[in-house]
């Protein structure tokens, strides 16, 4: 009711002045994007990477950095945006999640190979990779389901609320994994099947990214596939819209949040395997990728899964480009340019590229 | 009534209202198997009953029962499962899905039902040329075929709809009007709620005059339709003046 009043509110006028007020910065982003890459492409002489038509292997390694990035940035966002989409809950222990599954995974990985360091890659199996990592998702999603069901269910539709009693549980269990695993870092090994390198443009690139890359292909396709072409993934989209209406159809929406809150986390779990695998995880790193989801959901729209894909594939360019093509003496300020993306997506589109008002 | 003398739907002395505010004032009808309009001016709480009915709005006294069960109080799926369908003002059909999803999604309860998604496109052709479209991209009467639709695969007893033939078209309205028809033959009940009065007129033979959050007359056939009088001291005369052209 309150959406068709806006929109009775919101007259031809008022529509036609925000339009204009948008198209001006929509210009504006589309000049920077085309200096962007025009510097890329002749003018980067003097950066790291150097001028694309000098130096194309560079560029194809950093593209390579980019898109397979944007791969574990879409797995680790992907299930934070789900959540918030059907249910508004911001999760703000996704990254909590995250690293649980990570430290989980390292554990049964080292029991299944039967050593506890320096583990070389070629005595891991795709197995000693592959179950790691669904226990450890697994457990997560476990987890996430046990937070919805005895903290957040009772505060349905208390946003505020659940975001606070998402950040408490994430300092007990940031206390709880540094007793229990440790303050040092660790790291899942990627499967020795995927661990070596391959050359492309004379340039030598690690496998095991592009395995990653595959990994979170293959989620994203999953994930399309549920949320299309079940009945159960049409239910959570519609909810998405309506929940309300969805309800009055007599679906039983909390068995739906359930399963939504378990998909995410799991999916939280799946980016926690791969970002140890990746880079390693220690005390801290639960907060990054928090901070990371929420860059990418900022950037694509809250709850969109297209605007995940999005977000996680401009987002994971930025920091893939910054550093490579900023002159020498500026790499440093190379974090400054993620935020100069979220401030130009977000004047030209508030609610992110693919979001809606709620 | 049905053939027990137990009333489909039985609503009394229901109260509601959106905080400190009364909408609905000890409100009563009760209804069969049959088509049964609800008309008044704006702001006598149409709405707000329709809500109440379906679970949307909690009741804060007074009772709702179908076939006998209580409803009142309960959750609007376990409404919704229990017999009543609804049909909302302005439709609100999920933007993100197309029309077949929007029957696939329900589609899991209906087998060996009487409505299942097939029998809808069957009801209404014009659904099934637009399967692939989402729901955001239809006419208003598609819209309102879908949302009709939609309710339908409850394979409910009852069916509320509020506004249906808001903005639509004379012929659109025709197809509405003969589906709610077609409907109380094959034994579901429709409430509908409408400001058009000769709609309200063509749907139910038997039309109730809401009037500040209770039923105030009760009138059969056309004799709203053909009385300006009545018109104007229920409906106010702008209304009367509007539908009487």
């Amino acid at each position: 009711m309150t959406a068709t009043l806006q929109r009775a509110s919101a007259g031809p006028t008022t529509r036609r002045r925000r339009a204009e007020l948008r198209r001006l910065p929509a210009w504006a982003v589309a000049a920077a994007a085309v200096a962007a890459a025009v510097w890329v492409a002749f003018l980067a002489d003097g950066t790291p990477a150097g001028a694309a038509v000098t130096d194309p292997g560079n560029f194809v390694v950093t593209l390579l950095d980019a898109v397979t990035f944007a791969g574990l940035l879409f797995v680790a966002a992907s299930g934070f945006t789900l959540i918030f989409g059907l249910m508004r809950t911001v999760n703000m222990a996704h990254g909590s999640l995250f690293l649980l599954a990570a430290y989980v995974a390292i554990r049964v990985q080292e029991a299944m190979v039967g050593r506890s360091r320096n583990i070389d890659a070629s005595d891991v199996g795709l197995l000693d990779w592959v179950v790691p990592m669904l226990v450890g998702a697994t457990v997560a999603a476990v987890l996430g389901l046990v937070i919805q069901q005895v903290f957040l269910q009772w505060n349905e539709g208390q946003e505020l609320r659940q975001a606070l009693i998402t950040l408490a549980i994430t300092v007990v269990l940031a206390d709880q994994m540094l007793r229990e695993f440790g303050g040092l870092a660790g790291r899942m090994v990627w499967p020795g099947a995927v661990t070596h390198f391959f050359t492309i443009m004379g340039e030598r690139y690690a496998l095991t990214r592009v395995f990653m890359l595959g990994v979170a292909v293959l989620v994203g396709v999953l994930l399309w596939l549920w949320l299309n072409k079940t009945s159960l993934g049409m239910v959570i989209r519609a909810g998405v819209d309506d929940r309300q209406m969805v309800r009055g159809l007599g679906i039983n929406i909390k068995r739906v949040f359930a399963v939504t809150f378990f998909v995410g986390s799991f999916l939280a779990g799946l980016g926690g395997v791969l970002g140890a695998s990746f880079a390693g995880v220690a005390p801290g790193t639960d907060g990054d990728w928090l901070l990371n989801a929420l860059v990418v959901v900022i950037i694509g729209g809250l709850g969109s899964i297209k605007g995940a894909v999005a977000g996680s594939l401009l987002y994971g360019t930025v920091v893939a480009f910054a550093p490579a093509y900023l002159p020498s003496q500026y790499s440093f300020y190379a974090i400054i340019v993620t935020f100069a993306l979220l401030a130009m997506v977000l004047a030209v589109r508030p609610y992110g590229l693919f979001g809606r008002p709620a | 009534m049905n053939q027990t003398g137990e009333p489909l739907l039985d609503v009394r002395g229901l109260c509601a209202g959106y905080g400190a505010s009364m909408v609905l004032e000890k409100l009563d009808f009760s209804m069969g198997v049959e088509a049964v309009a609800i008309v008044g001016r704006n702001g006598m709480g149409k709405t707000t009953l329709c809500d109440t009915l379906v679970g949307f709005l909690p009741s804060s006294d007074g009772q709702i029962s179908l076939r006998g069960r209580r409803v009142d109080g309960l959750a609007p799926e376990r409404i919704a499962r229990m017999g009543i369908a609804y049909v909302p003002q302005g439709r609100r059909l999920f933007p993100s899905l197309t029309v077949d999803e929007h029957l696939a999604m329900l589609a899991r309860g209906t087998r060996n039902k009487r409505w299942t998604p097939e029998a809808v496109y069957e009801l209404f052709p014009r659904l099934a040329e637009r399967k692939r479209h989402s729901g955001g991209n239809l006419s208003g009467g598609e819209q309102q075929m879908l949302a009709v639709g939609r309710a339908l695969l409850l394979n409910a007893d009852l069916i509320v709809m509020d506004e249906p033939s808001e903005g639509l078209a004379p012929t659109i309205v025709d197809v509405l009007v003969d589906a709610v028809h077609h409907l109380v033959d094959e034994g579901v009940a429709v409430l509908v709620v409408e400001q058009n009065l000769r709609a309200a007129v063509r749907m139910a033979h038997r039309q109730l005059v809401m009037v500040s959050g209770a039923i105030e007359a009760q009138f059969a056939g056309d004799e709203l339709l053909t009385r300006p009088d009545l018109q104007r001291r229920y409906l106010g005369v702008g209304t009367a003046k509007e539908e009487i052209q």
